[in-house]
């Protein structure tokens, strides 16, 4: 990313998404703020919120829906389809600003996307022949969301956090739900933890707004089980420029972004390629990639800084390969910051499929250089400045605040969070003791090269031990 | 977001929770490998329990607090902080004292079946399968490294 880029960016419209955006987000901030207190009790204003956010549709095809929905919940009446309807809406605002984002984010890098292929027939089709168990599952889900939002986030209490539990517990039963049961757990952990929770506490709204509407979204009948789409698989070599790791209390998701180049030539392509593992809270830091072991050729890329052939892999058109160790193995050495310089700028972005067009899910790579590190941390790059998020490096590798601020080059993802754009470093070039070394968030992938690291990962793997010991003892009684 | 514990020997108290108004925990029994007790403090009250997972009491209670008791308070402080352990419970610590000397209470009985029904299921996701298809939603939950 250059300068001129990066005052592009931040310049003008695209820093604050655009004036169609901004009134989308006000829109959403309204309806949010409904959930706050809980469909019950729409005071005024907000009861004047959830119609304002219908009226937005009043043209579209959606109009219709919406206005009656709208009506229904503030005379007190909210049924499944009613919630549907609304956060149908809010879907398609929040996908309205997303769509802005990316568009001056690909503008501005010049960067090329990929666009999404046409269905062949309606969503969700593919799997209906198992939905009917599943179907009574999403019931559950659906059930409890609509508890929720009647209640509001005022009004959560130990009870209706604790009755999540068992439609958690039968999502993870089921493979297709897998994705629903892992964001339902990460969602119900975040209320727990703030449970009772008091009338003047100050809550993430926008946030449990979206983790609510993503929920019910993902549970409406043939969603989920109609995935994945199709997919091609492809050979070549692929480069990995970082990996962006994401975690909660109960799964950590390795999601590795790097370069495809196809095999006998044709355009570089920029992927993804992710391992989701389940744990629990108490197994945290560089332990957590003794969960992924099974995938021995991709840690072993990852921490031995080298390249991979891969022969016949899926890949989904949202541009993420299906990883499979049986189809990839180890080849030569390759830095991440040489890849970003030589592969990053003529490859083609993937597009996005329609139901993920939401902001946070932005995460764009691009190589920073040449930049001047301001106090608190951010970049300067003559002249226009990009904050670095250091809260998003992860544990389980070597990359920290400092190391990040003592790096004269960077390949990192651009993400649009709260407002602002903003840089979450992957791997960093760096002066340390007057040596230039390179470090990337996935080095330790095969264990910790720092010995403080590695003491502290001795007494987390313990960790994984001592449980498997009592599962095998307390479980199958 | 929830913030993030710290990583402890889990071998004597392999579970521990903030969660339905209690601390509550598994204690590995010292003398039975096979055996655990289920230990709770409920916040406000600080009313405790502790009991075999059978519901069978245990004899350590002699109208204090038995040491799994003290075990589970000493490991929650070191996966949550003890400031968060004192506000969840709702106790005052003075500056200078051990939260666990500051908490009064009475024993009062308390279903255990519930906690190591809930140990169980936290032991469960250790087996449940990996996957290589993306999780989108995974956005939202960010790694957050703590402070070491
Ligand atoms: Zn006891």
């Amino acid at each position: 990313m250059l300068a001129v880029q990066l005052a592009a960016l931040l310049a003008g419209d695209s820093g604050n998404a655009g004036d169609g955006a901004g009134e989308a987000l006000a829109l959403l901030d309204g309806f949010d703020d409904a959930l706050v207190h809980g469909l019950a009790r729409l005071a005024d204003e907000r009861a004047d919120a959830v119609t304002a956010l219908a009226a937005a549709f009043a043209a579209t095809p959606l109009g219709d829906r919406l206005a009656e929905a709208a009506d229904a919940v503030v005379s007190g009446s909210i049924t499944q389809e009613h919630l549907r309807a609304l956060a149908g809406g809010r879907v398609a605002l929040s996908g309205a600003v997303h769509d802005a984002l990316l568009e001056s984010l690909d503008t501005a890098l010049g960067r090329e996307r990929a666009e999404w292929p046409a269905a062949p027939d309606g969503p969700g089709t593919a799997g209906d022949a198992g939905a009917q168990p599943a179907g009574n599952v999403l019931g559950g889900v659906r059930s409890w969301l609509r508890e929720l939002a009647i209640t509001g986030w005022r009004g959560v209490d130990h009870d209706l956090v604790s009755a999540a539990d068992q439609v958690i517990e039968a999502l993870l039963a089921a493979p297709d739900l897998h994705r629903l049961a892992v964001l339902l757990d990460g969602f119900a952990a975040e209320l727990r933890a703030c449970c009772p929770i008091g009338p003047a506490e100050h809550l993430p709204v926008r946030r449990w707004a979206d983790l609510w509407t993503r929920a019910l979204l993902l549970s409406q009948d043939g969603v989920l089980t109609g995935e994945p789409r199709s997919a091609t698989t492809v050979s070549g070599r692929l480069l990995a420029l970082g990996v962006d790791v994401h975690e909660h209390g109960t799964a950590v998701q390795f999601q590795v972004h790097a370069v495809l180049e196809p095999a006998g030539g044709g355009r570089s392509r920029l992927v993804r390629t992710s391992v989701t593992v389940a744990k629990v809270d108490t197994i945290v830091g560089p332990a957590l990639w003794k969960l992924a072991q099974r995938h021995k050729v991709l840690l072993a890329a990852l921490a031995d800084g080298r390249s991979v052939e891969i022969t016949d892999m899926p890949l989904l058109d949202s541009g993420d390969l299906v990883w499979d160790d049986d189809r990839a193995f180890v080849s030569k050495p390759a830095d991440p910051l040489a890849t970003a310089r030589l592969c990053l700028p003529g490859a083609l972005a993937p597009a996005v499929p329609p139901l993920d067009r939401v902001p946070v899910r932005i995460a764009e790579p691009v190589l920073v250089e040449g930049y001047k590190v301001t106090k608190d941390g951010s970049f300067d790059l003559g002249g226009t400045v990009l904050a670095v998020d250091a809260e998003r490096l992860p544990d389980c590798g070597p990359l920290t605040p400092k190391l990040v601020a003592a790096s004269s080059a960077c390949v990192g993802l651009v993400r649009w969070d709260a407002g602002r754009w903003t840089l979450q470093p992957l791997a960093v070039q760096a002066k340390v003791k007057r040596e230039a070394v390179v470090a990337a968030t996935g080095d330790w992938a095969l264990g910790p090269t720092d010995p403080k690291a590695a003491k502290a990962e001795a007494r987390a793997a313990d960790a994984v031990t001592v449980l498997r010991e009592r599962a095998g003892r307390l479980l199958r009684r | 977001m929830v913030p993030p514990v710290q990583p402890r020997k889990l071998a004597k108290v392999p579970f521990v929770e903030l969660a339905d108004g209690r601390l509550q925990g598994v204690v590995s029994s010292g003398s039975d490998i096979g055996r655990v007790y289920v230990s709770s403090i409920a916040a406000g009250t600080h009313n405790y329990n502790c009991s075999t997972n059978n519901n069978r009491p245990c004899g350590g209670l002699y109208g204090s607090p038995c040491k799994h008791l003290r075990a589970l308070v000493a490991e929650a402080v070191v996966q949550y902080g003890a400031d968060r352990v004192a506000r969840y419970l709702r106790v005052e610590v003075p500056e200078g004292e051990e939260l666990a000397d500051c908490l009064g209470g009475a024993h009062e009985p308390a279903p255990a079946a519930v906690v190591f029904s809930r140990f169980l299921r936290h032991l469960a996701y250790l087996e449940v399968p990996d996957t290589t298809l993306p999780i989108p939603e995974l956005h939202w939950f960010p790694a957050t490294g703590t402070v070491s």
